[in-house]
């Protein structure tokens, strides 16, 4: 097979792209080439990954223009005429080379009020939540995020308001509105309502188009428009 | 501008959105038919003068765009510019009333002038 | 680092930049065509020798790229409240092809009763 030719991007915020020759092999995915790069070619090459299976959501990166795990991204669904370009995550600061610090992307979790509060002590029983009720289905549909930080990378209200707590963020929260044990509703409506919350979004689907769980962020943005108006014309919030 | 004022500001644009919706529908199905026979004053005042039904449909939809728009452009304007704050709230507030003025006074033309 | 558009280029992207470029443009013919109704305040005569302009066949091209940014924000507006104000289903590209082909019949419409 032939090689691949890579890009990759070298640098902070201010950098450029370094291109390597990685040997192409059957079922690579795009972490294999970027661990190939730091181990054969250059090992100053600063990335970031942990479990290599899709679970622990550390090696997001940018790869030909769009947000993506690299652990679970073989590289024939990308590599189009064996090239690669390989870029840190956007809308976050670059700390070198494909590392960024994502503290805003979990800061954000912090300030939709993304903290489960309870009122029940170990004393009490469980709480029965049925498989069935419209509730669970709806957390069911957005609990299985890793937060990789891609819906965060791939939205674009993100980069044109920098106080929007973005999809991942916001979905955390739709969960939590839905989960019956929770006693912090009105404190988590509040936190996620107006310009920099739920009513930024424009649907655009980019977080949809590319969360690697195949979850919808934007039906949970869409869920929570919708609570934070009648909480806020009832007055509860 | 408070969260609270903000909220309310996405459910009026959404509440708008769903009144111009029908506005639209009925001024598109007018439009298409009128311009059968070519654009004229007489089939367009004939249809509009004296009419208390067409005076009450294009109140509600100057008045429905005159919500909408604004806020459209002002959510725009903050995006694209990176201004937001008092500035900006009035700016979309003096659109929203420049459009609504200037629209009723296109609506009361239709309605009682050209006699 | 921002994205470009490769991270962009997907329907439900596309839909959003035809429906914020339909709606700008739409906000912006707004005070035009209040004036142009405004001339009945003049008379009939008046509104007539405006209306005589709008026999100009670029003016009717422009008139129906008008109609389809109408018909395309309306539609598109529709599928938007669909999607934030029903429960979330797997139709976005249904209703995608529902807005467009709206959009699309009632501009050819306009455009056959126009010729």
């Amino acid at each position: 097979m032939e090689n691949l030719k890579v890009r990759i991007w070298r640098g902070a915020e201010e950098g450029g792209f370094q291109e390597f020759e990685v040997p192409r092999q059957e079922s690579q995915t795009v972490l294999d080439v970027v661990t190939y790069v730091q181990r054969k070619c250059d090992p100053t090459l600063a990335y970031r990954f942990a479990c290599r299976v899709g679970v622990c959501g550390s090696c997001a990166m940018t790869v030909n223009g769009e947000s993506r795990w690299t652990c679970r991204t073989h590289v024939s669904k990308v590599a189009a005429d064996n090239r690669l370009e390989i870029a840190p995550l956007r809308n976050l600061p670059v700390v070198k080379d494909l590392v960024t610090d994502m503290r805003e992307f979990f800061d954000k979790w912090a300030k939709a009020r993304g903290r489960f509060t309870g009122s029940k002590t170990r004393k009490d029983a469980f709480e029965r939540v049925s498989p069935e009720s419209k509730e669970r289905r709806r957390v069911d549909a957005g609990i299985e995020c890793i937060g990789c930080g891609v819906c965060y990378s791939a939205c674009d209200v993100v980069s044109w308001n920098k106080d929007y707590l973005g999809p991942a963020a916001l979905n955390r929260a739709w969960t939590l509105i839905n989960d019956v044990r929770d006693t912090a509703r009105a404190e988590r409506l509040a936190a996620v309502a107006g310009d920099a919350g739920c009513h930024a979004c424009h649907t655009h689907l980019n977080c949809t188009e590319r969360c690697p769980k195949g979850l919808s962020p934007t039906a949970g943005i869409a869920g929570l428009k919708r609570a934070v108006l009648a909480a806020t014309l009832s007055g509860e919030i | 501008m408070s969260r609270r004022s903000e909220v309310l500001l996405w459910g009026a644009q959404r509440i708008s959105a769903m009144v111009l919706a029908l506005c639209v529908i009925v001024h598109l199905v007018t439009m298409i038919y009128a311009v059968r026979s070519g654009l004229s004053a007489a089939e367009i005042l004939g249809r509009t003068q004296g009419s208390v039904a067409w005076f009450a449909f294009y109140t509600l939809f100057v008045a429905a765009v005159a919500v909408h728009a604004p806020i459209g452009l002002r959510t725009i304007i903050s995006e694209m510019c990176n201004w937001r704050g008092r500035g900006l709230d009035l700016l979309t507030a003096i659109v929203g009333l420049s459009l609504a003025m200037w629209g009723m006074r296109a609506v009361f033309a239709v309605f009682g002038g050209g006699a | 680092m921002k994205n470009d558009f490769r991270s962009r280029n997907h329907p439900a992207y596309w839909a959003f930049i035809v429906h914020r470029l339909s709606g700008v443009l739409l906000a912006l013919f707004l005070p035009l065509h209040f004036w142009a109704l405004g001339q009945a305040l003049q008379g009939a005569a008046a509104l007539d020798g405006f209306l005589r302009w709008t026999e100009h066949p670029l003016v009717k091209f422009a008139e129906t790229g008008l109609v389809l940014l109408l018909a395309a924000h309306m539609a598109g507006g529709l599928r938007l409240l669909a999607l934030e104000f029903l429960e979330w289903r797997e139709w976005q590209k249904t209703l995608l092809a529902a807005a467009a082909g709206i959009s699309l019949v009632a501009a050819l419409a306009f455009l056959l009763n126009l010729v």
